[in-house]
């Protein structure tokens, strides 16, 4: 399967169909239609923003959770997941190999919420064994994408040849 | 006390120089703001962390010596290893010198092989260097014009044209910079066949040998009868975005190895060394790094070609490095006056063909090593020069 079609979106889902086809040397017509097959499949969920959040002023904090399970007669991982992905608070999980089992971004407006999160919300959960809260102090890079002050490398790239 | 007379003091040679029409074009640039330009010769992309990582531990690690005049024996194996995996040719350690970029390994190679009086064949449109490091060198430069009709290739009947009692070397320059054309296994015995059975040196300048896209390069190295008399001048700097590291390298027999590394050796000892550890690591474990970046190259030139046929400029289809060189004399300007007009109306800078020799009149070159955002705003501003043209032309 070629993937220089999703590779080219998930870098910068704003390029139009045309640019797109353009890049890949394809008609604009056979663009829209992968992008609408993979929009219908499933492959493509969704087209979102990069926020740097810390150059606004919102109040929030991020935890990573780390969350202990034990298995459940006639209820595999997937239902166990679901179970706790379907609070909004709840930004991703992922079933982890390792020294504990679901891995959970959470976020809310302050550490309180998220404290009450987990001792209200997740810990009760009759096969949740055990958490961990860490807090994230400072976001480096997320999806590929360094955060902080751009640099100005470039300002002196010089005219050479 | 009275100020020297300077041109007693400077070299005519060296006085009697052109200045590089880039760089001409390049302190134009300087003056003005709000310029969006396709001008650059050099990747927009930063070097791949893990070569800058290699070279900051050396760094650290205290290697902060000269390495040999040849370059690192690991670093010349590890070339030579490159060289072999990627474009099939045979080098060993002691077939190669590294360089303060490909600039000094052509210079070397032109300074080895040339004496004054002896003719030098150099296609054009080309880079730059060529003519005058010939001229430095008391050299004759020769030009071969190649045209589009034959997607500006070298043919052999052009060449063998161009060769006298006193032609001493040819300078390849494939992939070219400016046109973008490169030759193919099958040009490049058409080539073979007239150098084969005489004496002159082959110069091949293989900087952007990793940017072809759609089949890869060809050296003319890799032909029967070919590698005895060819230096390969090539480098770091297009393939793993390092130009600023200056890291370049020679691979040629030994007889030539010999003679340049004495050059070598008087004017520069050795290339940086912590450039060289960058080197290794690139040479290494550097090859998913040459392919991303090309894939990345290739969208834009597709991009961009579509883009300036949909103006209405027509290009030749580049199949190598990151220029495409349209054709812009249907206005009744000359390039320079294009390019001048196009900068100071529509503050949008490319450069004219005739920097790159007197071939390049009617074309201009574009540099596509700039994110599709950046394209798209250059050409929004060609798009809106060429609609004005083409009113005042009535065309």
């Amino acid at each position: 399967m070629d993937y220089s079609l999703l590779n080219l979106l998930e870098t910068d889902a704003k390029l139009t169909d045309e640019q797109i086809a353009a890049m890949l040397g394809k008609e604009t017509g056979d663009i829209k239609k992968m992008i609408t097959e993979f929009e219908k499949n499933g492959t493509i969920l969704g087209y979102r923003t990069l926020i740097d959040w810390d150059r606004t002023d919102r109040e929030y904090v991020t935890a990573l959770i780390e969350v202990k399970i034990t298995p459940q007669r006639d209820m595999g991982f997937d239902k166990v997941a679901e179970k706790i992905y379907n609070y909004p608070e709840v930004k991703s999980v992922y079933l982890m190999s390792g020294g504990f089992d679901l891995a959970l971004f959470i976020e809310g407006k302050t550490m309180r919420d998220v404290a009450y999160f987990v001792a209200q919300k997740l810990a009760p959960i009759e096969f949740v064994i055990s958490t961990a809260t860490h807090f994230v102090l400072r976001k480096y890079k997320d999806n590929g994408v360094i955060y902080g002050p751009t640099s100005d490398a470039e300002l002196e790239r010089g005219n050479c040849n | 006390m009275s100020s020297p007379d300077y041109s007693k003091l400077l070299s005519p040679k060296v006085c009697a120089l052109k200045k590089s029409g880039i760089r001409k074009f390049f302190d134009l640039l300087d003056t003005m703001e709000g310029v969006v330009g396709l001008t650059v010769g050099q990747p927009d992309f930063t070097t791949p962390w893990h070569i800058r990582e290699a070279a900051e531990t050396s760094i650290d690690e205290g290697k902060t010596y000269y390495t040999s005049n040849a370059g690192l024996p690991r670093l010349r194996d590890a070339i030579a290893g490159y060289l072999d995996r990627r474009f099939g040719l045979r080098y060993t350690q002691s077939e190669i010198i590294t360089t303060v970029g490909g600039s000094e390994a052509i210079d070397l190679a032109v300074r080895a092989i040339v004496s004054p009086g002896d003719e030098v064949i150099v296609p054009e449109p080309s880079f730059v260097c060529y003519k005058p490091l010939v001229v430095m060198a008391g050299g004759i430069p020769v030009t071969v014009t190649t045209r589009v009709e034959d997607s500006f290739k070298l043919t052999p009947g052009a060449l063998e044209a161009a060769i006298t009692d006193r032609t001493k070397a040819v300078i390849l320059t494939f992939p070219n910079n400016p046109t973008g054309a490169i030759m193919t296994k099958e040009d490049l015995e058409g080539i073979a066949g007239v150098l084969r059975d005489r004496d002159i040196a082959v110069i091949s300048d293989e900087i952007y040998a990793e940017l072809t896209y759609g089949r890869r390069h060809a050296s003319i190295a890799s032909l029967h009868g070919m590698r005895e008399r060819t230096v390969i001048a090539s480098g770091f700097s297009k393939a793993y975005a390092m130009t600023g590291w200056r890291l370049g390298y020679i691979a040629a027999p030994e007889p030539f190895i010999e003679q340049m590394l004495k050059i070598h050796q008087y004017v520069i000892m050795s290339a940086s060394t912590p450039s060289q550890y960058a080197g290794l690591e690139a040479a290494l474990h550097g090859d998913a790094d040459i392919d991303y970046m090309r894939e990345q190259y290739n969208y834009r030139r597709r991009y961009i070609r579509k883009r300036l046929s949909d103006i209405g400029l027509e290009s030749f289809e580049p199949e190598g490095a990151f220029y495409i060189y349209p054709y812009i004399g249907g206005f009744g300007l000359s390039s320079d006056d294009f390019c001048n007009r196009l900068l100071y109306e529509n503050a949008c800078a490319i450069i004219p063909g005739t920097a790159f020799g007197d071939a390049g009149e009617g074309f201009a070159r574009l540099s596509y090593a700039y994110s599709v955002k950046h394209i798209d705003t250059a050409l929004d501003r060609i798009g809106d020069f060429v609609e004005k043209l083409k009113r005042e032309k009535g065309l």
